[in-house]
């Protein structure tokens, strides 16, 4: 695990970002009637969510090393 | 229809593919070529979180509170990221010293206790074999679902078979062989099992592949894709709840409470444990599965509401139990294909929890529980048996066959009672407990012995009370007026609003107090007891891991004598004589020993020894065991706090160290440029000193050549004889302002130069420099003209200010044709004044633009090719301005004329002032 001191402090904070885009009150803004792409607009929000920080662990780890 | 014997078949080829893999992954282990050691396998393996829990139970969830499945899959996702620190610490830990499981981590924090690693064990074990209970009827209910093809019928209205018709039983025993084979082959000192894993990774393939094809079968087969199914929800009253949060104020109580649970419980699980940690292969492959663990969590997940809709719609009305809807929905579309391979999905899910989890509480109960008793009683004479490898082994076994049978017999006893319905959670929350005094445990150095087991009893006493005994009494083996009324009928005591906390969900309520209690007493009890010296030395190999795995580190807290004569035979008693003694060669050749006999008794030796045991017994007991053989000499608390003062001197000495050497570094460039630079300053001293005598000769070359024309030929008429003389003048008068401008120059230079520093007015100082070369002007026809703004009073030398002002104007009226312009202008600047003197002369290349600072460096005339003037007089004045704290510079374009400008600050004269003198002396200093 030699990459470079920037790994951790950017998985803590996408860590801090999805803890507080998938709890109250941010899903609160969410959890009303509505749709996306024919998706009920909680669902989508959630797994928007859910892709993105996926996304960014997946950009912060593969990232080319040097 | 599907024939019974094809189910039959089909699960036992499939446990046979399971088993046939695990032979390989073992084989290619034994060989030296793993297959399991990339991170892809690793990150498979991880997901034996999804059991058939996740695999039948979400849609289960879904379907009875819509979002309410996700936050047991978004926790883990949310853990994962900081894995990177936390993860990575207990990984470090583990490996440096053979830690085989999570009790065995606790107890060796906490001063290597017996009793911690038996609690954790107590705790794991009530915690979790209802789980595997779970599992079996979920495999079991499968199948009798299965049987009923292509009726729906429900397991429970099938009623329990005879025991010996029991599918349930024969899969427990299958499973119990499978682990016995392939997790306790030999005794491996860092338990691990590649073949399992291979096998684990593999049954993560199938139920992920499994579910994904039943939900695009009913996504995209029954219904036409994502929007069909969720417009029909939208369409049915009892449906469109599922889509959004409950509004009740709970809802994102029990969310946000939820995913902190499945966050602690993905690090906690046992079985999580025993795949994260012990059969962890590299520690790098943990980055992979940082995202990649998350990625199989979304994709197991995306069909999950789909299918609980349809099933709903489809099937609810039948009285069909919505955690069938996986293996129903496609029965009732008599998809026999389909409804197998789910039926495999299933039996995937299932085996592949039981197998680890059973692993990992028979290392456990082994370890932690049976063994320390053993140990204890004197009459088994336990120290006198040669081999013990062959007990340990059979321990393991019995406890896995215990284990699964206890599951069984759970799940005979519990049937469909609430109380293993509600296991998953209920589970979840007993392996919580173990967080504080974990996660305390690598991070807070102070966490005695008496606060993690004080922590750990309130918090599971507290579970006990407000989660496990309440899910007895909803089964009916408690009387109900337990959960109305409270113990003893007091109401403060109902166990699900203790203390007369309503309002949140069963989880979150027993989930808050339970933490409450265990680390309000973790750390109370902590702070408040004194811990003993191995709990000291450990908390300090613990938390600081990532500095302390330096052997002498460790060693340093051990002090007796010792002999290898002792040592090997204890070690080869628990590993076999034969890897002991392999183990310990290879030892005495990292430390540079030909043989057994010339290695050294000492410290290190013994820390060795007691690793090796830690991973076949456990720690603690390796600790009592290598006790029982050395003689120790007992470390005072106070000398243990001394050592690690003094290592962590020794680490603050060190990094002066560094620093001390890094200002070294930093010095040594600086004198090198130093150095580079005096090197430069003498070239261009040499160069300077040639110019000047370049400069010197050239008048002098043409004085005597003019004298020795005069002298020599008497007969020269008047008029050549004067216009001779005037050009000796003029050459002389040429060679004296040269002399002293290069005079003035040096002077300015060594800082020996006199100022005469007073307040003036630049506006006089411009007029009488403008009157003084007005004749100059006139003479070459050049016109000037003066717009001289109002401009604040600065301080400064009046004679030099003069000087540069005459210099600049002298230089614009000999670079400007017979009748150009010249312009002077002053005007008050943002910080001081500023004077332009602006030519129509040929202009200077933006290259030249600096060269003509330097001394000597004048730009050839692209008129005539010859220099005029001495080369002087812009670096004189430069250097004048700069003393004053301004600076010159000049503007020009080729073909436009040239703008010299200078500034002069407002304060310029007290600097100038105040620097002077000691400024003088410091640069006459030098130059000596």
């Amino acid at each position: 695990m030699s990459r470079s001191g920037t790994t951790g402090p950017r998985l803590v904070a996408i860590f801090l970002m999805g803890g507080a885009l998938l709890n109250y009150p941010i899903l609160f803004l969410f959890a009303r009637p509505g749709e996306l792409a024919g998706i009920p607009l909680l669902y989508a929000y959630v797994f928007a969510v859910w892709i993105l920080l996926i996304g960014l662990m997946a950009a912060v780890i593969e990232r080319p090393r040097g | 229809m599907l024939q019974e014997w094809v189910i039959v078949a089909a699960s036992f080829a499939y446990l046979g593919v399971l088993f046939a893999i695990a032979y390989y992954g073992d084989r290619r282990a034994a060989a030296g070529r793993s297959i399991i050691a990339n991170p892809y396998i690793y990150a498979l393996s991880l997901a034996v979180y999804c059991t058939t829990w996740t695999f039948y139970g979400s849609v289960g969830r879904a379907a009875s509170s819509g979002v309410g499945f996700l936050p047991v899959y978004l926790g883990p996702t949310l853990m994962v990221p900081l894995w990177w620190y936390v993860m990575r610490k207990i990984l470090r830990i583990s490996k440096a010293y053979r830690i085989t499981s999570i009790a065995d981590f606790v107890a060796s924090r906490y001063g290597k206790s017996q009793v911690l690693g038996g609690l954790v064990t107590v705790i794991a074990v009530l915690g979790v074999i209802p789980y595997i209970s779970l599992q079996l009827k979920a495999i079991s209910g499968s199948f009798t679902i299965l049987r009923h093809y292509p009726e729906v019928v429900m397991p429970g209205k099938a009623l329990a078979q005879p025991f010996l018709q029991d599918s349930a039983l024969y899969i427990a025993m299958m499973l119990a062989a499978f682990t016995i084979l392939f997790g306790t082959r030999h005794l491996d000192a860092t338990e691990r099992h590649e073949g399992l894993v291979a096998a684990i990774a593999f049954e993560s393939v199938v139920k992920l592949l499994a579910f994904l094809v039943v939900g695009a079968f009913v996504t995209f087969g029954v219904y036409r894709g994502f929007g069909d199914v969720f417009r029909l929800a939208e369409r049915t009253p009892d449906l469109r709840a599922l889509l959004t949060v409950p509004s009740t104020s709970g809802s994102y109580v029990t969310w946000a409470f939820l995913t902190l649970l499945s966050m602690l419980s993905i690090m906690f699980l046992p079985r999580q444990f025993q795949i994260t940690v012990v059969e962890n292969v590299d520690e790098d492959h943990l980055g992979k599965a940082i995202w990649l663990f998350p990625l199989y969590l979304l994709l197991i997940n995306v069909f999950v509401l789909p299918v609980a809709i349809g099933g709903l719609s489809l099937l609810a009305g039948a009285g069909v139990d919505a955690d069938t809807f996986v293996l129903t929905l496609p029965i009732a579309q008599q998809k026999e294909a389909l409804t197998l391979f789910a039926f495999i999905g299933g039996l995937s899910a299932g085996t592949g929890m039981v197998i680890v989890e059973t692993i990992a509480l028979s290392t456990m109960v082994c370890n932690d529980l049976v063994m320390p008793v053993l140990l204890r009683m004197k009459s088994l004479r336990l120290n006198a048996w040669p081999d013990v490898s062959g007990l340990l082994l059979s321990i393991r076994r019995l406890a896995i066959g215990a284990i699964l049978l206890l599951g069984y017999a759970y799940f005979r006893i519990a049937g469909d009672a609430y109380a293993l319905v509600a296991i998953g959670l209920i589970s979840f929350a007993a392996v919580a407990q173990f967080a504080p005094a974990i996660l305390g445990g690598i991070y807070w150095r102070g966490g005695t012995r008496s606060g993690a087991i004080a922590g750990l009893s309130a918090g599971f006493v507290v579970w006990g009370y407000t989660l496990l005994l309440p899910s007895f009494a909803k089964s009916g083996w408690l009387p109900s007026r337990f959960l109305t009324d409270g113990l003893f009928g007091l109401a403060l005591l109902r166990p699900q609003e203790l203390f007369g906390l309503t309002g949140m969900d069963e989880i979150p309520h027993s989930l808050f107090w339970s933490m409450l209690a265990n680390i309000g007493l973790y750390v109370g009890v902590s702070v408040a007891s004194r811990p003993g010296v191995a709990e000291t030395s450990q908390a300090a190999l613990f938390v600081d891991v990532f500095e302390r795995t330096h052997a002498f580190d460790r060693s340093r807290f051990w002090r007796g004598s010792a002999s290898v004569q002792d040592l090997l035979p204890l070690t080869g008693r628990f590993l076999g004589p034969e890897r002991a003694r392999e183990a310990f060669l290879a030892y005495a050749r990292r430390r540079g020993c030909s043989s057994l006999d010339t290695l050294p008794a000492d410290a290190d030796l013994v820390h060795f020894a007691e690793t090796q045991l830690a991973g076949a017994i456990g720690g603690a007991s390796a600790r009592v065991l290598v006790a029982s053989v050395v003689q120790e000499e007992p470390v005072g608390i106070d000398e243990v706090m001394d050592i690690l003062d003094e290592a962590s001197q020794v680490r603050a000495y060190s990094r002066e160290l560094e620093q001390k050497s890094r200002e070294l570094e930093t010095a040594t460039a600086e004198l090198r440029a130093a150095n580079a630079q005096l090197q430069e300053l003498d070239r261009m001293k040499d160069e300077f000193m040639s110019s000047v005598t370049h400069e010197l000769r050239t008048p002098l070359t043409s004085i005597r050549a003019f004298s020795e024309i005069l002298r020599e030929d008497p007969r020269t008429n008047l008029a050549d004889r004067a216009r001779f003389l005037a050009i000796i003048v003029k050459e002389t008068e040429r060679l004296t302002r040269l002399i002293n401008q290069l005079l003035d120059m040096a002077k300015i230079e060594s800082g020996s130069a006199e100022w005469h520093t007073s307040e003036l007015d630049v506006q006089e100082a411009i007029q009488d420099s403008v009157d003084a070369t007005s004749q100059l002007f006139r003479d070459s026809g050049v016109e000037l003209t003066v717009s001289l703004e109002a401009a604040p009073r600065v301080r400064a030398d009046r004679d030099r200010l003069v000087q540069v002002i005459m210099n600049l104007l002298s230089n614009a009226v000999k670079f400007c044709p017979r009748g150009g312009r010249v312009e002077v202008r002053l005007a008050p600047a943002p910080d001081g004044v500023r004077v332009d003197v602006q030519d129509s002369g040929p202009g200077i290349s933006p290259a030249d633009h600096e060269i003509i600072f330097e001394k000597f460096r004048q730009v050839s005339d692209t008129l005539t090719g010859k220099p005029r003037g001495t080369g002087l007089g812009l670096p004189i004045s430069r250097r004048i301005v700069e003393h004053f704290g301004g600076r010159l510079w000049v503007e020009s374009e080729p073909g436009h004329g040239a703008t010299f400008s200078f500034v002069l600050p407002l304060d310029a004269g007290a600097r100038a002032a105040g620097e002077s003198p000691a400024h003088a002396v410091a640069r006459k200093g030098v130059g000596r």
